[in-house]
């Protein structure tokens, strides 16, 4: 889902730390150090970089913009294998017929089952072409605020560990515990009160 | 600080508190611009077409109670909150002046989902992007300061005698009525 698309998905970070040196150069070079591979590697499961928010397929950050005024705008791609149980279902039973057929017997152990089963897997796993998605980043540097235009569990994993490898800052998520200790209007007095707070019971 | 998973699951009813307390400005409709302060003439925020409830029954177990349509009404939801429920997700109409925003929101998270701007330029050629990012986040930026701020101001109620005293007895009335 993207950030220029007529319905989004938020979920909100606080960015822990600054950059020494120049903001835009530690922003490129953690870009461009991380990108998405463009060579799919037929044993890796998941593949993660960064791409230009104008290119999925594409990740070259000299060719395509990633700073939009004072905010710094790029996409996260997420490249997943997998192959739907039923393929492999067939495909062990094909395996475990031929099996039965070259051994003359009427069963298999459950361990022979067992492998035949990983073996079918990992070979149509690196048959299997990945299936890559993209969401969108924005980063607002100067009040340390980045929006993820997703709220998947797994992308927002993915998300917080690039972020943390190619620029080394922490992303904070942002909920209720969060938001209050990360406000800057809410005094200290007010943090430690909400922070021994009881839930209300409008039932009397 | 906590550790993250603890602090998530020890607040996340306080996010749910606050969609309780939401829910009672906009049914009773209590004006929000003195919370949020913003430059305009008129703000308002209103129930959009879902609201999600949970009653916790103890032992791990809890009653959900999902309301959805145009025009559905509230019966429901103001009974389940007279047993006790709290919101836990609603969709929303934010307005100010002309512009309206939609989205739902979840308590425990804050997450937004389904959010929609006013409507924007048409993205017609590669010079048009950068105008068009700057103004969708100015034009994200401005339910997300709101929500920000009315929580803010939530809390700071929350955490003072004013929610024992006023709050809690003026919300106890409304879902007796």
């Amino acid at each position: 889902m993207g950030l220029l698309s007529s319905s989004v998905s938020i979920s909100r970070y606080r960015v822990e730390g600054t950059f020494e040196s120049s903001i835009l150069e530690s922003v490129r070079t953690g870009l461009t150090k991380n990108i998405i591979s463009q060579i799919e590697d037929e044993y890796a499961e998941i593949s993660v970089g960064w791409t230009p928010m104008e290119s999925a397929f594409e990740p070259d950050f000299e060719k395509f913009a990633f700073s939009f005024g004072t905010y710094f705008a790029f996409s996260l791609r997420i490249d997943k294998k997998s192959v739907p149980s039923k393929i492999i279902q067939k495909y062990v039973a094909l395996e475990v017929i031929k099996k039965l057929k070259e051994t003359h017997r009427d069963f298999l152990s459950r361990n022979e089952k067992t492998d035949i089963k990983d073996l079918i897997t990992e070979k149509l796993m690196r048959q299997m072409p990945s299936t890559p998605n993209t969401y969108d980043v924005m980063w607002d540097y100067e009040n340390a605020s980045v929006l993820f235009f997703s709220t998947q569990k797994a992308a927002t994993e993915e998300l917080e560990t690039l972020f943390k490898k190619s620029f080394q800052l922490k992303l904070i998520r942002l909920f209720p515990f969060t938001m209050i200790e990360c406000s800057s209007t809410l005094k200290d007095e007010e943090k430690d009160l909400a922070a021994n707070l009881a839930s209300t019971k409008l039932l009397r | 600080m906590l550790d993250i998973a603890v602090s998530y699951n020890k607040y996340k009813f306080l996010g749910d508190e606050f969609l309780t307390w939401i829910l009672y400005l906009v049914e009773n409709e209590i004006n929000i611009k003195p919370m949020l302060a913003m430059e305009c003439n008129t703000v308002s925020l209103k129930l959009g077409n879902s609201i999600v409830l949970e009653n916790s029954l103890g032992d791990e177990s809890s009653e959900k109670i999902t309301i959805k349509g145009d025009d559905a009404g509230l019966e429901e939801g103001t009974t389940a909150l007279r047993k006790g429920a709290v919101v836990t997700d609603m969709n929303l109409i934010f307005t100010v002046d002309e512009n309206e925003w939609r989205f739902s929101i979840k308590g425990e998270s804050m997450n937004i989902t389904g959010l929609k701007t006013p409507a924007t330029g048409k993205v017609e050629s590669q010079d048009d992007i950068e105008g068009a990012v700057l103004e969708k986040i100015e034009l994200y930026s401005i339910p997300l300061q709101a929500i920000d701020t009315l929580f803010e101001y939530f809390i700071k109620k929350r955490v003072s005698d004013q929610w024992k005293n006023i709050e809690i007895p003026a919300m106890r009335q409304w879902i007796s009525l």
